[in-house]
């Protein structure tokens, strides 16, 4: 069985009278792939927030484990530096600078000053961004943003990624190729059966195999509603 | 592979070109101007740049930079009145602003306060520190033999002289030599900074400061760097401008000063080392002369500019002036590819 390399022990987060996150208990092995599904107000940005320290915790909300370490009251540099590559919901890239200037400063605080320009352009060869190179971001459409800022993550080489949403906006065909490409990080990625956890009004509702999950009953009915019956 | 250097513009390029003629013209200017007023024209364009850099590349802006400037100037008259020579009083003026912002940085920047509460905390620095200069009239207040003299400042310290010969003061033509590879030194640094690493993160963190966090940049150290170094040129500023002046008073730490190095940076152009040199240069000469005049009050024709930039050219003035002569470059390259295009066809046709 591989290590434990995210780990969450009674969290929780309220936002006033709302449990945005409640009581999860979580853990990821390494080389394992997660999915994390749940209605709209499920909690799932708000645990994602959570693991990557966007959202600040203390003691009091449970505690956040990754690759070993709590990480109560990091930074969210702190969270990447131990080798984590994040994706936020909306793109978040650099959008005044050009795709290739936005690649580079990824790969320059792993890669070093020698080895940055050569992980730019694999990673642009493996995006298929090279008629992009020289635009600005900010000019490029949202499902190309996308694709940049998961090249931000690829130049990296993460050993943990996280994707909040990362086929929000885009279209079909877009969508398949991201499927690849996340597939493609890790060479040695095994689905266990294709995991999925389901997020309920904050709490972990159900959690297994993909098909299991879909044919559960009471995933259908806080998707679907009581026709699911 | 592609070089780095060469993909990443938007840092902008050292253009060698324009910077001979800049130093050209610099250097003949004393025989066609007043020396004295080209010095002072000077030492507020190094103040620009400093400003100019923080805020133009890293996004920061501090609504009280002059509190490092008039740091800078005290720190030069007291430390060479109780020395009796410049070169440690020189150094000393550098280094104390640049420690000054690196603390009040790290304050700022790791106490993640938002870029509003960080343009009144500046600003609030400088102000303190000039109603505390201006009650420093008593005798209490004196550091080594050197009292403050509160609203009436300091006068009288020895000027810049050759570092270790205090018998030989550096004044005149030659003063404003130095200032001007003062100002050199300060634009090449500048550069160098922004082709470097720590530039271009910075560059980063002007962009989006979450997501260099999320590259697993620590941004606040980067941002406390900056305001340093750019606290360092400020502080320089000021040094040269004290040994220009020959006294200091509370009002170099004054919300005039702060506001109108802003105003020189915006009308030059923001996101430029050369912007706010020529804004502080134009601007500068402009305040000089409408000194002279009583009919109109100086604040209100700076203020009036001020709004015109900001609507006719909101870039500022260097960056628009980039920007035609870009457009103009790619329509004459247009007009030659239509040219040679309709060659190219009736040369076809008069072969058929």
């Amino acid at each position: 069985m591989s290590e434990v390399i995210v780990e969450t022990r009674d969290l929780s987060i309220r936002f006033g009278g709302v449990l945005a996150v409640n009581n999860v208990n979580f853990s990821l092995r390494a080389r394992e792939m997660r999915c994390l599904i749940g209605p709209n107000g499920a909690g799932k940005s708000t645990f994602f927030k959570c693991l990557t320290v966007q959202h600040k915790i203390n003691s009091s909300n449970g505690y956040v484990f990754i690759d070993g370490h709590d990480v109560t009251g990091w930074q969210p540099y702190e969270i990447v530096q131990l080798g984590v590559g994040i994706k936020t919901q909306v793109p978040s890239v650099m959008n005044g600078l050009t795709v290739w200037e936005n690649l580079w400063l990824s790969a320059r605080r792993i890669h070093g000053k020698q080895g940055a320009s050569a992980e730019v352009d694999r990673v642009i060869t493996e995006l298929g961004l090279q008629s992009h190179l020289r635009r600005v971001v900010g000019e490029l459409a949202h499902g190309q943003r996308q694709i940049v800022e998961i090249g931000l993550v690829l130049c990296q080489r993460p050993k943990l990624v996280l994707l909040d949403e990362p086929a929000a906006g885009i279209t079909g065909a877009e969508a398949d190729r991201l499927v690849e490409l996340i597939k493609g990080i890790n060479h040695f990625v095994r689905m266990l059966g294709g995991a999925v956890t389901v997020l309920h009004q904050g709490a972990i509702l159900v959690e297994g195999e993909a098909d299991a999950v879909m044919s559960n009953e009471k995933v259908r009915e806080v998707y679907i509603g009581n026709r699911a019956k | 592979m592609i070089g780095d250097s060469a993909n990443f513009s938007s840092a902008g390029r050292t253009q060698w070109g324009w910077i001979a003629v800049a130093v050209f013209i610099l250097l003949i200017l004393p025989a066609a101007f007043d020396t004295s007023t080209a010095t002072l024209l000077a030492i507020w364009a190094l103040f620009a740049l400093s400003l100019g850099l923080m805020w133009g590349y890293a996004g920061i802006l501090s609504f009280g930079h002059a509190a490092y400037f008039g740091l800078g100037a005290y720190t030069y008259a007291i430390t060479s009145m109780n020395m009796g020579e410049s070169t440690a009083a020189w150094i000393l003026a550098i280094i104390l602003p640049a420690f000054v912002a690196a603390l009040m940085g790290s304050m700022m920047f790791y106490g993640r306060i938002s870029d509003v509460y960080m343009g009144v905390i500046s600003l609030v620095f400088s102000l303190i520190l000039a109603k505390f200069m201006g009650a420093t009239a008593g005798e209490a207040y004196q550091i080594g033999g050197t009292r403050l003299g509160g609203f009436n400042g300091i006068p009288a310290f020895p000027i810049i002289n050759l570092p270790g010969d205090p018998s030989v003061p550096i004044f005149g033509t030659a003063f404003y030599y130095l200032v001007i590879f003062c100002l050199i030194f300060c634009y090449l640094i500048s550069r160098w900074i922004l082709s470097s690493a720590f530039g271009r993160i910075l560059l980063g963190i002007r962009e989006n400061e979450a997501r260099i966090e999320l590259l697993g940049y620590d941004a606040a150290a980067y941002k406390t760097g900056i305001f340093s170094i750019s606290a360092a040129m400020a502080g320089m500023a000021g040094c040269l401008y004290a040994s220009w002046a020959e006294i200091v008073t509370p009002a170099l730490f004054g919300l005039g000063q702060s506001v109108e190095v802003i105003i020189w940076v915006i009308a030059g152009g923001l996101g430029t080392l050369m912007g706010p040199v020529i804004g502080a240069g134009l601007l500068g000469s402009l305040k000089l002369l409408l000194g002279s005049q009583t009919y109109i009050d100086n604040s209100l024709v700076i203020g009036t500019i001020l709004v015109l930039v900001v609507l006719i050219l909101p870039r500022g003035l260097l960056p628009t002036l980039m920007g035609w002569r870009r457009q103009s470059e790619q329509r004459s390259v247009r007009r030659a590819g239509n040219k040679s295009m309709r060659r190219r066809k009736s040369s076809a046709h008069s072969q058929k």
